[in-house]
């Protein structure tokens, strides 16, 4: 006979108010959703021009490189971890990528993406030796490392900017260009999304992200190599930085030493907004994606409507408090729910 | 039977007093003063010396509340927003005619509330790291300052306002003294007082201080209104030494504080360090700043040194520490 029986019997009636939290829980990028559609009919309606194909694809396009650095800040994020280098990154491969491309003009578009992958992978495995094997907490280590690759880059230039007549047609031609009619941005960004999804959702690797994040401890007595997994993460974020550093060099047909300086906040802010939780162990493909849009959106909709620019920080930052702060507190009647539950 | 005093207090052993990380610190001051009077022969001067710190201690009051902060194993990345903002509100509110005294003490109690938000934040939501939280604050912060000001600046202050961040009293600049007495102040707030004592012991574990019967919200309250405090302080003094304020003031201000307060052995998991080690950071970051600026290094070189340093403040005692576990076992 099993005495531990789930409590069947218990009176439904005491929960009605935690129910919904929970509920609003589990469809919680639902709600997002909602959000994104009603602030979308909201803008259309003041701006008839917002929801036209031309315009979506426009959005589409400038959220993408938002879209790709938050998987990566999605997987660090979820081992309890924080990376700020990643504006740093982004520029070091850009300037690399875009001083090669000006020396060697003949070189093929696919070895220029790959040069500035390969680059932030160096850079992103640089901070995994320095988070998993040294022990530094992952916010010291990559502001140190941010300082150290921003410098680099200005070292690397001398200075100096490449700008738009340094760099080949073919180059440009990476962010302008198009795929079955379809930006190619935004078609990397999608395969990117694909793999990212199988890898975190089917492979034991992915998995055990997540279980190095919700319980270090436990991940490790279950046998799962902790310092591997940290330093694995680190590495996939520094070899999408890098890559989203030649995407943004050849959209912007422009490097500078402080290209992307404080992006950073935009991509941790879009992972926040789309639930990935900054204490570790949980966070969906679908809510960064989610959460990417929304930004994008932000980024679009307020000067369509005349919003001031110098209105939009302040929007934006307000509407990132109130997404967390909201996201605390349906955790809460989550947690009070299950409490109930045990209570029997 | 006698009852047995144990007492906190180590016998005191020259090998633990020179095994610091502030000697660390001195030996690197000292190294860089050695260099930089080798690159250059306009740098071991009183006046230009005396000069250069003016140059770098406006931040320097942000990094006094920041040792609390990280000693609390917290982090406030707000704290240059507020810079702005108390600034931008400071400078708008006297070009609409308000007289500069009064501007100036809206200006503190503007950075204290913002401090104060931060902190009442913190605490009532603290299943939210405070990373998150100043991080959304920054943003908003900054992005009031710019709706303020869109793109312009503010200022054309009076001459004696000015005095805050050029002024001399005898031949010793005036940012100087002040620094000297704030840094006082804290030093014997976190050494000296139960208040300190309570930082520590909330920075080693929160939930033993609070049942122990700390009151641990209402510190933390008060360590990040602090920092807003302070921020505003800069802030008064920052606007003095440009004669103007734009809402993109003190960018960047709030990585360079938390590098020096780091680099001062004042360790993020919290409950360590001290602030002779972060004021000694302050010193050491600025001298190297004017010392390499003299012989026209580049400010992004720069970036690397203190990169460098920030990461090898961290790891080396990291490294002494995996060594004795991996000889104790």
């Amino acid at each position: 006979m099993n005495t531990f029986d789930p409590p069947a019997a218990a009176p439904r009636g005491i929960w009605p108010k935690s129910m919904l939290s929970a509920r609003i829980a589990k469809f919680r990028e639902l709600g997002l959703l909602g959000f994104i559609i009603l602030l979308s009919i909201g803008v259309q309606l003041r701006n008839p021009s917002f929801l036209t194909l031309e315009n979506i694809n426009d959005m589409a396009t400038n959220t993408a490189i938002l879209g790709i650095l938050a998987v990566g800040m999605m997987l660090v994020i979820v081992t309890r971890g924080i990376d700020l280098s990643i504006g740093a990154t982004l520029a070091l491969s850009g300037m690399i990528a875009a001083q090669t491309v000006s020396a060697f003009p003949e070189i093929p578009p696919v070895a220029v993406l790959l040069i500035g992958t390969v680059t932030g992978l160096v850079s992103g495995i640089v901070i995994g030796f320095l988070v998993s094997k040294i022990g530094i907490l992952p916010i010291i280590a990559t502001l140190g490392m941010m300082n150290i690759f921003r410098g680099l880059t200005f070292w690397t230039s001398g200075g100096k900017w490449v700008s738009a007549h340094q760099m080949p047609v073919d180059f440009k031609a990476i962010a302008t260009g198009k795929l079955f009619g379809i930006n190619n941005l935004i078609v990397i960004a999608i395969i990117i999304y694909v793999i990212a999804y199988y890898f975190v959702n089917h492979t034991r690797t992915g998995r055990q992200i997540y279980a190095v994040g919700s319980n270090p401890d436990s991940a490790v007595i279950s046998g799962i190599n902790r310092d591997k997994i940290l330093w694995l993460v680190y590495s996939i974020m520094g070899g999408l930085s890098g890559l989203a550093g030649v995407l943004w060099v050849s959209k912007f047909a422009s490097a500078q030493g402080d290209t992307a300086s404080g992006y950073e906040l935009s991509v941790i802010a879009a992972c926040v907004l789309g639930g990935v939780s900054i204490a570790g162990g949980s966070g969906k493909i679908s809510g960064i994606i989610l959460g990417s849009v929304l930004l994008g959106i932000l980024n679009n909709a307020l000067p369509l409507i005349n919003i001031s620019a110098f209105w939009q920080t302040g929007i934006q930052g307000a509407i990132i408090l109130a997404a967390v702060l909201i996201n605390a507190i349906v955790k809460r009647g989550v947690d009070r729910n299950h409490l109930m539950r045990r209570k029997i | 039977m006698e009852p047995r005093i144990v007492t906190n207090k180590q016998p005191f052993s020259y090998k633990r007093f020179f095994l610091q990380w502030e000697w660390m610190l001195v030996l690197l001051f000292l190294a860089i003063t050695v260099m930089n009077m080798n690159l250059s022969e306009f740098y071991w001067d009183y006046e230009n010396l005396r000069d250069a710190t003016m140059g770098f201690l406006d931040k320097a009051f942000i990094v006094l509340p920041m040792v609390f902060v990280i000693i609390l194993a917290d982090i406030d990345i707000s704290v240059a927003s507020i810079v702005a903002l108390s600034s931008v509100i400071m400078a708008d509110l006297f070009n609409r005619g308000v007289p500069l005294e009064l501007a100036m003490i809206i200006c503190l109690v503007v950075g204290t509330v913002c401090g104060w938000i931060n902190g009442m934040l913190i605490v009532k939501y603290k299943e939210l790291s405070s990373v998150i939280i100043t991080l959304s604050t920054m943003i908003i912060y900054r992005g009031i300052a710019y709706m303020i000001l869109e793109d312009q600046a503010a200022g054309s202050f009076p001459d004696w306002f000015s005095y805050l961040g050029w002024g001399y009293v005898g031949s010793i600049p005036f940012i100087l003294i002040v620094f000297t007495v704030f840094a006082v102040l804290f030093s014997l707030l976190l050494h000296k007082t139960v208040f300190g004592r309570q930082l520590y012991a909330m920075g080693n574990n929160t939930t033993a201080a609070r049942f122990s019967g700390i009151r641990v919200d209402r510190i933390k309250v008060i360590v990040f209104t602090l920092a807003g405090l302070m921020a505003a302080v800069t802030a008064l003094f920052l606007t003095s030494r440009m004669g103007s304020t734009r809402p993109n003031i003190a960018m960047g201000y709030e990585l360079d504080v938390i590098a020096m307060v780091v680099l001062g052995g004042i360790s993020t998991a919290g409950g360590k360090g001290r602030m002779i080690g972060a004021i000694l950071a302050v010193f050491l970051i600025g001298f190297l700043r004017y010392g390499l600026g003299l012989v026209n290094v580049q400010a992004q070189i720069l970036l690397i040194i203190i990169g460098v340093l920030l990461i090898a403040a961290v790891a080396v005692p990291q490294l002494k520490r995996s060594n004795r576990l991996t000889r104790n076992t």
